[in-house]
């Protein structure tokens, strides 16, 4: 006998689940619904990239001036992201254009994947995590170039003088809480979404015809939307501010 | 000391329970926040839209101690690491 906390938890699921099991150096490694649906995703991206680019070499080439529908909505998302990008970083955006627009697609489009049926793949903690650390990365390794050694010392030490290192641990503690506050946030935004879907459908079965669309709206586009601006203007505004370009 | 699985599982929905009374905090915050914004609009309409989307930001980054607490919540229901 079971003690399921939910009296009817057969039929809410909204965990991940493994596809098949292989082998890697000894380890028993899964294959599971995120990488599906993680494929799924830069599947349509790259599609997307594809048609995109061919579309805008065509009218390169053949100097027609009227874009077509297509052509014009993909330059009215490029001009927002570059808006976007340029308005928070200042002079270091030329630079980090493309991967803010990368990760900005590719979060958007894994938060509303739950619109097409998949799992959402950021709500899994192993995909958030190392987009994250790559921001991580970006920081220190801007922070390093940039700054000379000693002006960093006392920015480390900073509200007491650089003699006195007593705050040093405090400030690299909140130097590590970076990235896990940073990719906790859209875990755990994406997943209760997730999470408060099953329990409609799982719970209310036909009851829960119709309506939840409007639910769906909110806890998937309008949400997942936030989210996703919300992770890359944290994660323009820590680089710029580790640039020292932020005015 | 010996516990069975049901005390066991009737504590740690008990304490799922109490882990989201962390959302009272974020709740106070956003809508101070809100409160400010809507302030904020009435006093210089023209710039609605900046003000609209700091005010989202702020909220959405405000919003993380009670996903925290969300969190704390989910790993006591679902992933049950105290049953023995």
């Amino acid at each position: 006998m079971t003690y399921g906390l939910l009296l009817s938890a057969d039929s809410v699921d909204f965990m991940v689940h493994g596809i098949f099991s292989y082998s890697f150096f000894g380890h028993e490694v899964w294959i599971t619904t995120t990488h599906v649906s993680i494929l799924m995703v830069m599947l349509i991206l790259t599609v997307f990239a594809i048609i995109a680019g061919k579309k805008f070499k065509a009218a390169t080439e053949t100097g027609e001036m009227v874009p077509g529908p297509f052509q014009n909505a993909v330059e009215l998302l490029l001009e927002f992201l570059s808006n976007t990008v340029t308005g928070a970083m200042g002079k270091g955006a030329p630079k980090f254009n493309n991967y803010i627009s990368t990760l900005f697609l590719f979060i958007l489009l894994s938060n509303i994947s739950g619109l097409l049926g998949l799992r959402p793949p950021t709500a899994d903690y192993g995909v958030t995590f190392p987009l994250a650390l790559i921001t991580f990365a970006i920081i220190h390794y801007s922070e390093i170039r940039f700054s000379k050694p000693l002006d960093l010392w006392k920015d480390k030490c900073s509200p007491l003088p650089p003699w006195l290192p007593i705050w040093l641990p405090i400030n690299l503690i909140s130097d590590l809480a970076v990235p896990v506050s940073l990719s906790l946030r859209l875990f755990a935004n994406v997943l209760s979404g997730t999470v408060m879907m099953a329990l409609i459908y799982g719970l209310l079965r036909w009851i829960a015809i119709g309506w939840p669309a409007a639910l769906h709206v909110y806890f998937d586009l309008f949400s997942g939307a936030i989210q996703t601006y919300v992770f890359c203007m944290l994660t323009m505004t820590y680089i710029s501010s580790a640039r020292g370009d932020a005015n | 000391m010996e516990f069975n699985q049901a005390f066991i599982y009737g504590c740690s929905a008990i304490g799922a329970g109490l882990a989201v009374i962390a959302g009272i905090g974020p709740g106070v915050g956003q809508g101070i926040a809100a409160g400010h914004g809507a302030a904020a609009v009435g006093r210089n309409p023209g710039a609605r839209g900046e003000i609209m989307s700091t005010m989202l930001l702020g909220q959405a980054v405000a919003e993380t101690t009670g996903l925290y607490g969300l969190l704390v919540a989910m790993l006591l229901m679902f992933v049950k690491p105290f049953k023995g």
